[in-house]
């Protein structure tokens, strides 16, 4: 359980959620294990295992800017905290706030959805199988906040609406963005692959350098490569950094379902490989790309509040389409938006999602791309915001 | 009451007489339906034999059934198993626990013995009890094309008259409830079936805050690779898993002495959809269809009849597997049970499908003919005849489905303590060991594995008493669920909550094994999964299971269950889940 304990924490801190020793990190088997059994905050999370059905809790004041936002969206917010990003949408449906850390105020919350922001005191997430559980959904929460926050001063700025205190968070949090990432990363391995080794290898490389770049954390995002009629994918449920024994190989003769365990988005990679004939695909959710995507100037639209389904206009930003499409293969599935968007363009921005981009020999100019177009939607971003 | 109608039906064939139950609410709130309520109606005659007449056979119900709830058309069918002596119950699909929920009804007991072959007719509140002299014998399919104006249709084939222990239940001629020898239950009865057609309505409390609910279950559905993906099983059924499985080094192959089958590439889903060119269909009121019929209106076999008629018996002739689980569900025989007993008996003899048709086999069972005597008793009593009984791959005598245990620890755990004996669908690991949902777990430890166990039987007990489908929690949790459940019923529950009822239903259920001598003896899996194999040729195949570690994990499990080291349930244990004075 130890090992399993610091392999978490170890997760939590390369993805930038934690930075410092303060997280708790709970495991229970016949008997509960602690990441800190010496924490007095143990007594007083030890009860969430005997009322709830829960196996795996995660304690944590997040990292900066993450806290200074959910702290300010905790304080502000009447009810739930309700983002519109495709995660929230999916998977979180919204994002509770306790009043204090004790285990009245925690457990009506947590009978209910799998997370609660503690006003002052940080994020409480469980599960109910792994530790895996509540590290993700730890991540979706910080992720959901940042998007909110950002998505929702603009929109304040835009309408007028920005007053003193908002200035002055917006103003602390921008201070507190990590830089620019850089433009020209460390080269990938060069293309064509045929071999599978190869292709493997190449999967594994670019998804640890977009983690290592910041780009995205790492269960945010997915990646393929076509040789030989076979599609590699990573598995659904995967970290982009710790790929390797998590790529599924997919003939696209359709005569193995090996894929079953494939990324959510198989559908789209596939549809992305008929339709366009490119061979890499890099798919990822970078914050300001999925910012600017809700970004929408319509006024009195008819389909506000259906924009992630079915959006009627061609939209764009920094000359990047933005389509709707949910994940998966729904009617409103993103495999039926995006492929088509790609016909001719390196990139498309899924609305409140993430970002696809595509290259017919490796991933290289994917990477590139894909830091470009968040790059762009970083600088259109404050532009915006400055512009009001 | 909104979601249950509040009626439960009781059939006394003895006196051939029926009654209307209206219990308190809070009996319902309690067990929810499906699994848990009839479990309720079971527990004071369990330690009577399966074919007393006072034994009942239960046909259960949920409040989401008859409602636009996801995957809400399935129902439990409960007795005393025949085969293994344990609670015996099969959540099964089709419509009739949509019929029955519009005929009025939550559920129906059946209890006596008709002193000739019955079928029981319902339509909406009325009631009959006709002869079936004539149709003694008659397969399921021919059963259903006489029934076929009488609605939802419950039958049994030839092998439940023969007295064949793993016999079936069959549902609208293709939905088994193929485990524990359900078929058997009805057989002592001496009722060859049961139709059922009503046109009322369930009420809904919030019809709005239900399209709500169940659209966020749609949204997580549609983005679930294993249920709607390219692979999934909507596309091609529960045999979507037979690459998995292989790819895995988990196929039971010629009676779990292998973990690979060399012709599995052949056999695979794609490859019956090629030859079969099925189409899709499936319960009342689910939207991921896995069922899939061929063009000649035979079923494509589900993932485990697919693997057990193949790699479990070493058959590689795709027809003979069509033609094999056609066969069982005509003649009403449960196919995991039926092609284990067969691969036991070729290890024991000998033969294989080569030698030995597996047609004229399972045809012997049916008709209990030759060796089909003993067959169909089940491999566990034909192996202990044997004089071999480690070679029947079984756990509390129902045979093992097509996972080898030795490829995923949390489904070894879940083999040995399920409350029905070797079944999968109880707390079915595969989701995380295998399909990665909600999370990958290490397939290879059994650390954590025992609470990770006891908390999805809880889960899966909800599901089969909802009743919803078991798959569908591939994709949603009871987070989603108790949304819908709230909807259906006005009742403001949690997850949380209903899990403590799952965790009540299951203890239940241990009470009942216990009272008929099940201890942690019967808790346990065939030798052969903690020996070196002898016949392993692959260096990737997974090694043998621990069995200080299996123990531990087992004993961790009481732990978490609340029963005694002996995995008995506690006074205390069964006190704090209510189950004392109900």
């Amino acid at each position: 359980m130890e090992d399993i304990l610091k392999t978490y924490l170890n997760k939590m801190a390369r993805n930038g959620l934690i930075n410092d020793g303060s997280a708790l990190l709970g495991l229970a088997d016949a008997t509960l294990d602690w990441s800190r059994p010496d924490d007095p905050a143990c007594k007083k999370f030890a009860p969430l295992f005997d009322h709830l059905n829960i196996n795996a809790l995660i304690f944590a004041k997040p990292a900066e800017p993450y806290w200074t936002i959910i702290n300010y969206l905790a304080r502000t917010s009447v009810g739930p905290i309700t983002p519109n990003d495709c995660e929230t949408r999916t998977f979180l449906h919204d994002l509770p706030v306790a009043g204090n850390l004790s285990t009245e105020a925690l457990i009506p919350i947590l009978q209910h959805r799998k997370s609660a922001i503690v006003k002052n005191h940080g994020i409480v997430t469980y599960g109910t199988v792994s530790l895996e559980q509540p590290f993700v959904t730890f991540s979706s929460v910080c992720f959901a906040c940042f998007v909110k926050f950002f998505s929702d001063l603009l929109h304040d700025a835009k309408s007028g609406h920005l007053d003193a205190d908002k200035q002055n968070i917006f103003e602390s949090v921008t201070a507190m963005l990590p830089s620019p990432i850089k433009k020209n990363p460390p080269a990938l391995s060069n293309g064509p692959f045929t071999r599978e080794s190869n292709v493997l290898n190449a999967i594994c490389q670019t998804g640890k350098q977009v983690v290592d770049l910041e780009l995205v954390d790492s269960s945010f995002g997915n990646i393929s490569y076509c040789a030989n009629d076979i599609l590699y994918i990573s598995q659904t449920g995967s970290f982009l950094d710790d790929l390797k024994g998590y790529i599924d190989p997919v003939p696209l003769d359709g005569s193995s379902c090996a894929g079953m365990t494939a990324s959510s988005e198989l559908s789209a990679h596939m549809a992305i490989i008929e339709q366009t004939g490119c061979r890499a695909i890099l798919h990822g959710h970078p914050k300001f790309s999925v910012i600017l995507s809700m970004d929408c100037d319509v006024e009195c639209c008819e389909h506000r509040g259906n924009c992630h389904k079915n959006c009627p206009y061609d939209r764009d930003v920094c000359a990047i389409p933005i389509v709707s499409g949910e994940v998966g293969t729904g009617p409103y599935g993103l495999c039926r938006t995006v492929p088509k968007a790609l016909h001719d363009r390196p990139g498309v921005i899924v609305y409140g999602h993430g970002v696809f981009t595509v290259d017919d020999t490796d991933f290289n100019r994917a990477l590139h791309k894909l830091i470009d177009i968040e790059q762009q939607c970083r600088i259109e971003y404050f532009k915006k915001f400055l512009k009001g | 009451m909104f979601g249950w109608h509040g009626k439960i039906l009781r059939i006394d064939l003895n006196r051939k007489s029926f009654q209307i139950d209206t219990p308190a609410p809070e009996l319902f709130h309690k067990f929810i339906g499906g699994r848990g309520l009839a479990g309720h109606f079971l527990k004071d005659c369990i330690t009577l034999s399966y074919d007393d007449p006072k034994m009942p056979v239960l046909f259960f119900t949920g409040p989401l059934v008859n409602t636009p709830s996801p995957t809400s058309g399935r129902m439990t069918i409960m007795s005393k198993s025949p085969l293994t002596g344990t609670i015996g119950d099969s959540s099964v699909g089709g419509s009739f626990g949509t019929m029955l929920k519009k005929a009025g009804l939550d559920g129906i007991i059946i209890t006596g013995c008709s002193d000739h072959l019955c079928g029981i007719e319902i339509f909406d509140d009325k009631i009959n009890i006709v002869s079936a002299r004539e149709l003694a014998g008659q397969t399921v399919s021919g059963l259903n094309r006489i029934l076929k104006d009488k609605g939802a249709t419950a039958v049994i084939g030839p092998a439940a008259e023969n007295n064949v222990r793993f016999s079936s239940i069959v549902i609208d001629d293709h939905y088994a409830a193929g485990r524990m020898g359900l078929g058997l239950n009805l057989a002592s009865k001496n009722i060859k079936y049961i139709t059922v057609k009503g046109s009322g309505k369930t009420l809904v409390a919030d019809p709005a805050g239900l399209k709500t609910a169940g659209e966020d279950i749609f949204r997580l559905v549609s983005a679930s690779p294993a249920l709607m993906g390219d692979y999934g099983i909507s596309k091609f059924g529960t045999g979507a898993l037979y690459d998995l499985m292989d790819a895995r080094h988990m196929m039971p192959t010629h009676n779990f002495r292998k973990t690979r089958f060399d012709h599995a590439s052949l056999m695979n889903a794609p490859a019956f959809h090629q030859r079969y060119a099925p189409t899709n269909t499936g319960c009342r009121g689910c939207h991921i269809r896995c069922k899939k019929i061929a063009e000649d209106g035979r079923p494509l076999p589900e993932f485990e009849s697919m693997s057990h008629f193949s790699a479990l018996i070493g058959n590689q002739d795709m027809d003979t597997v069509m033609t094999a689980n056609h066969f069982c569900n005509d003649y009403g025989v449960d196919t995991i049970t039926a092609a284990a007993t067969i691969a036991c008996y070729f290890e024991l003899t000998g033969k294989h499908p080569a030698t030995e048709n597996v047609i004229a086999l399972l045809s012997d069972i049916v008709f209990q003919r030759g060796i089909g005597e003993q067959l169909g008793k089940g491999s566990a009593q034909f192996a202990e005849n044997f004089g071999f009984p480690q070679s029947s791959m079984s756990v509390k005598r129902l045979e093992l489905p097509a996972y080898d245990p030795r490829g995923a620890y949390g489904m070894a755990m879940a083999y040995s303590v399920s409350s029905r004996g070797g079944c999968h669908l109880r707390a079915y690991p595969v989701s995380h060991e295998i399909l990665r949902k909600p999370v990958p777990t290490d397939r290879f430890t059994f650390a954590g594995k025992a609470r990770i166990i006891k908390l999805q039987e809880d889960v899966n007990a909800v599901a089969d008493s909802l009743t919803a489908c078991k798959f569908i929690f591939f994709a949603a949790t009871l987070e989603e669920y108790a949304k819908v459940y709230s909807a259906v019923t006005s009742l403001n529950i949690s997850g949380q909550e209903l899990m403590k009822i799952g965790e009540r239903i299951c203890y239940q259920e241990r009470i009942m094994n216990a009272q008929n001598g099940f201890t942690a003896k019967d808790d346990d899996l065939p030798p052969r999964f903690f020996k070196e194999s002898k016949n392993s040729d692959d260096e990737k195949a997974p090694k043998p299971i621990n069995r200080k570690d299996f123990l531990k994990a087992r004993d961790a499990y009481y732990v978490v269950r609340g029963l005694n080291e002996n995995g008995m349930p506690t006074r205390e244990k069964a006190e704090e889940l209510g189950l004392l004075a109900s």
